[in-house]
């Protein structure tokens, strides 16, 4: 039989027992608005618990299609663009927050919950997921920990693989397995939590998932301070890092067209703050202090967004590199970004930032490999969330090293025929 | 499935030929083969598992790692790495006509880079030497086991150790940015770094923690945390470990983070007291609570957590104060495990987690589980997290008094997984548990942490028959499935 017609009876065969699952309700033919970093599925499953998702996925296993799971859908253009891309599994109706145990300070939710509905329902008894993760309405437990998505408060909180304590995974041959548990001190068995975390839905699809919380804090000050230059900046970063603050987020915002800020987060309760504010101060030079306000922890997530797109494309990147370099590294694209590209920075004190570049399609693609060269010189590295239409080719991850061929065995164990999110992760994973 | 699908070890391999191999890598200090030594080895810090290994080998750089892990890779010849033998789960247990790799001769201190708070060390470095070479910094490094001043870092990654600090600053695995692995092909890989984030799937997470099963770590990039400002501990006698329990409840309700929250029963201060004097009230339940970070906060936080203290009837509160008061306090409580040995002449650790909330409960059944088997039961708790230490106490010389004791300590952790926790919080699996996995985990949970396994390790020789009850038939490499012959006669089944 022809490849092509084979293909095509399978997947009808496969729509026609899809329905039969999840009912015919919660199928249907994807529209232009469904497509993945410009591929085009040709269906969208909507299961409404884990054991429907499941067969789900080994139905279409069976059949030989490829599966890109979905959340809120608000980072689905992070990654490469799929090798494949036939029927979109959405977690949307595993939409529920199953337990929040506040006395033991730990959740178990459903992979498709907001995080916006998740922290209002902990909120509820003065908890949160200590997490500022990329549109919280819309973002979903299981794409945020599939894109590893953490903000500022990573600083004091880790980010989600410090959080996760448990998860529970669809396979693609349809295994439903949990690992962790719901107690935040746990060695039993291997931490497959932090294997899925990051993993961009490539080695199964999480449809729950347990957190250790922590309390809301009492009180919380903002404190900003605007530098003459980025280095002024850094040494500034490295001296609250070398003091004994307690403080809970730190970060350096900077671009081709503003002052360098760096703002610091404090919570606790009011004597603590009061006295650690007067500390963070005496480093200040007093004129420069700001009141910018908590809105300045949006600043990550305005440098992700569309926003206006003034100087013509856009990408968006992730960079890592070591606390002390920060500096160095914003010097780079700087540099490499004068005159015609525009850049934004937002950098963490413990290394990892986030920068968006404008300009055209060429000049982008060039700032980004040598920046991404000059990283890894360094030891560091540069993920691609964003980029123009026209640099759908752009390797998103950058090499994995020389574990590569220990990650595509992983890979091969839990999905031997690529139908989960194929093509779209590290090394053509 | 069953562990005999296997391929059957080949005793006879371990001729003169071999050790002669061996020794031409590792030189003639570095290979353990006469009996008497290789005693040493034949268990870690759980003795009741003995097996004596054919040869232990001590290598003194990576390269020398590889070209072991090489010859027993060709041979099938099964190893067990093996750092300092605390471990209280087996998992430095030798296997049957295996190696022994002990890592105490690469011990060396690589880097020191406080600029970025990285330390980067050889696994057979100890956990205290960490801390102790940066403290003139101000540094520190946070995992914090009891048998921290003789554990090593190899150890503690494989073990993903914890401590009574990790309430707050997390555990080994929060700790360690970067591994150089082994793998039991003899391949070095690196996972993670000195940067965090490292594109690709997160690997070092699932090495941590996997008890030797994945590879063998020679190089391991820590981080290492600021000093805080200051730090209070505070004693508090209860009559009795509800008492102490709702006291811990309150503390977390309001919203505090301690740095530590320790509790002791009546039996485990009285077995402290005999054995480190140190001079603890006597009362039902000692808690220890452990503050950190500005002065100006922790001051506020202690006088709410003195206050929560006394409304749950605490009799007696002593706030430590200066450094020499404090390690007073945590003397008695990190000596408790050996203490034992004052008040028994044999004991049973067990680790046991169970969520916070279901202390009550979880120590009534132990109370009347105790007085059922007419065998004494002393509590060590790291309270904060639900981490139980119960101590079974027996004699050995009363004829069946052992497996009473083994028995009560297995019903300990069912109570655990029933109560919604874990059969252990920090101790490992080993040998010691691996039965109890089938009772904590489905079938397909453990057949999905085995693909790990396979795609590490699909010989299975890195310390094997551990952890996981039945090991799992690993498929053949990456590409093409071919069935195994046993699977074709319908002997075994792939899953």
């Amino acid at each position: 039989m022809d490849a092509s017609v084979s293909a095509k009876s399978n997947a009808s065969t496969f729509e026609t027992d899809v329905r039969g699952i999840v009912t015919a309700k919660h199928v249907r033919t994807a529209v232009a608005s469904d497509a993945v970093a410009g591929a085009r599925p040709s269906l969208v499953v909507e299961p409404g618990n884990e054991q429907e998702l499941a067969k789900v996925l080994k139905l279409a296993n069976a059949a030989g299609l490829a599966v890109i799971p979905r959340g809120g859908g608000t980072k689905l253009e992070w990654g490469n663009r799929p090798a494949r891309a036939d029927v979109i599994v959405s977690t949307a109706r595993l939409d529920r927050v199953i337990e929040h145990a506040w006395a033991d300070l730990t959740v178990s939710v459903e992979a498709g919950c907001t995080i916006g509905k998740l922290q209002e329902t902990l909120a509820k008894h003065g908890q949160r997921l200590a997490l500022d993760a990329l549109w919280p309405e819309r973002a979903t437990v299981g794409g945020v920990l599939s894109t590893n998505d953490s903000g500022a408060l990573r600083l004091r909180f880790g980010s989600l693989r410090d959080l996760v304590i448990g998860v529970t995974l669809a396979l693609a041959d349809g295994t439903v397995a949990s690992s962790g548990g719901r107690v935040v001190k746990n060695v039993a068995g291997y931490d497959l939590p932090k294997l899925v975390t990051g993993a961009l839905g490539t080695l199964g699809v999480i449809t729950r998932a347990f957190f250790r919380l922590h309390p809301l804090p009492k009180e919380t000050r903002t404190i900003s301070c605007v530098t003459g230059d980025v280095p002024e900046a850094h040494r500034l970063v490295l001296a609250i890092q070398n003091s004994k603050l307690a403080h809970s987020a730190l970060q350096i915002c900077c671009g081709a067209e503003m002052q360098p800020r760096v703002d610091v987060l404090f919570e606790g309760s009011e004597a603590g703050l009061t006295a650690q504010l007067e500390q963070v101060k005496s480093m200040m030079s007093l004129a420069t202090i700001t009141d910018a306000g908590g809105d300045v922890w949006n600043a990550r997530q305005g440098i992700c967004s569309a926003g206006k797109q003034s100087k013509g494309e856009v990408a968006v990147v992730k960079f890592a590199t070591l606390p002390a370099q920060i500096a160095e590294t914003v010097a780079t694209i700087a540099s490499l970004s004068v005159p015609d590209v525009p850049w934004k920075v937002v950098a963490q004190a413990i290394g990892i930032g986030w920068a968006r570049l404008e300009g055209k399609v060429s000049t982008i693609d060039s700032v980004l490999r040598e920046l991404r060269a000059e990283l890894e010189r360094r030891g560091g590295s540069l993920v691609v969330a964003q980029r123009p239409a026209g640099m759908t080719d752009f390797d998103a991850w950058g090499p994995a090293g020389d574990a590569l061929p220990l990650m595509s065995a992983v890979k091969w164990q839990f999905d031997p025929q690529g139908t989960l999110n194929g093509g779209r992760f590290v090394g053509g994973i | 499935m069953d562990s005999r699908i296997s391929e059957p070890r080949e005793p006879h391999i371990f001729d003169a030929g071999i050790f002669e191999e061996l020794r031409e890598i590792v030189g003639s200090r570095g290979l353990i083969t006469s009996r008497e030594e290789l005693h040493t080895y034949e268990c870690d810090g759980l003795t009741n598992f003995r097996v004596l290994p054919r040869a232990v080998l001590l290598p003194d750089s990576t390269g020398q790692v590889q070209k072991i892990v090489r010859v027993c890779h060709r041979d099938k010849i099964p190893f067990v790495a093996r750092g300092s033998g605390t471990g209280l789960s087996g998992g430095a247990l030798p296997v049957e006509n295996g190696v022994v790799i002990s890592l105490t001769r690469m011990n060396k201190i690589l880097e020191v880079d406080l600029s970025n708070a990285r330390v980067v060390v050889e696994p057979g470095v100890i956990n205290l030497d960490v801390t102790g070479r940066v403290a003139p910094q101000e540094y520190f490094y946070a995992p914090d086991p009891s048998s921290q001043s003789v554990c090593s870092i190899g150890g503690n990654v494989a073990e993903n150790s914890g401590g009574a600090h990790c309430l707050k600053y997390g555990f080994t695995t929060t700790h360690v940015l970067g591994l150089e692995v082994v793998l039991a092909d003899g391949s070095l890989v690196h996972l993670g770094g000195k940067t965090l984030d490292a594109p690709g799937y997160d690997l070092m997470g699932v090495f941590v923690g996997s008890e030797g099963t994945l590879g063998i770590a020679t190089k391991i990039v820590l981080r290492v945390v600021k000093r805080p400002e200051c730090v209070r501990t505070l004693l508090a006698a209860f009559p009795s470990t509800n008492e102490a329990g709702a006291a811990v409840s309150d503390i977390i309700a309001a919203g505090m983070l301690p740095a530590a929250i320790e509790m002791m029963d009546n039996l485990a201060i009285q077995a402290a007291e005999a054995a480190v004097h140190a001079n603890y009230p006597d009362c039902g339940a000692l808690l220890l609570v452990e503050l950190d970070g500005p002065v100006a906060e922790v001051a506020a936080l202690m006088a709410h957590v003195d206050e929560i203290c006394r409304k749950n009837k605490a009799w007696e509160i002593r706030v430590a104060q200066s450094d020499s008061e404090r390690a007073l306090v945590w003397k008695g409580r990190k000596a408790a495990f050996a203490a034992m040995g004052r008040i028994s002449p044999n004991y049973i650790v067990q680790d046991g987690v169970i969520p916070r909330t279901e202390l009550p409960n979880v120590m009534r059944e132990i109370g009347r589980l105790s007085t059922e088997a007419g065998l004494r039961v002393a509590n060590v708790f790291h309270a904060g997290d639900g981490n139980l230490h119960p101590l079974v106490l027996f004699d050995r010389r009363v004829p069946g008094q052992e497996e009473t004791a083994e028995a009560l300590s297995s019903r300990i952790l069912e109570l655990c997984i029933a109560a919604g926790g874990s059969i252990t919080g920090e101790h490992g699996v080993g040998e010691d548990k691996k039965k109890m996995m089938s009772k904590m985990f489905s079938e397909p949970d453990l057949e999905t942490m085995q693909r790990v396994r396979c795609a590490f390790d699909p010989l299975q020789l890195s310390n094997p028959s551990k952890i996981f009850p039945r090991p799992r038939l690993c498929g053949e490499k990456p590409g093409e499935y071919v069935a195994h012959p046993l699977e074709t006669a319908g002997i075994a089944e792939r899953f």
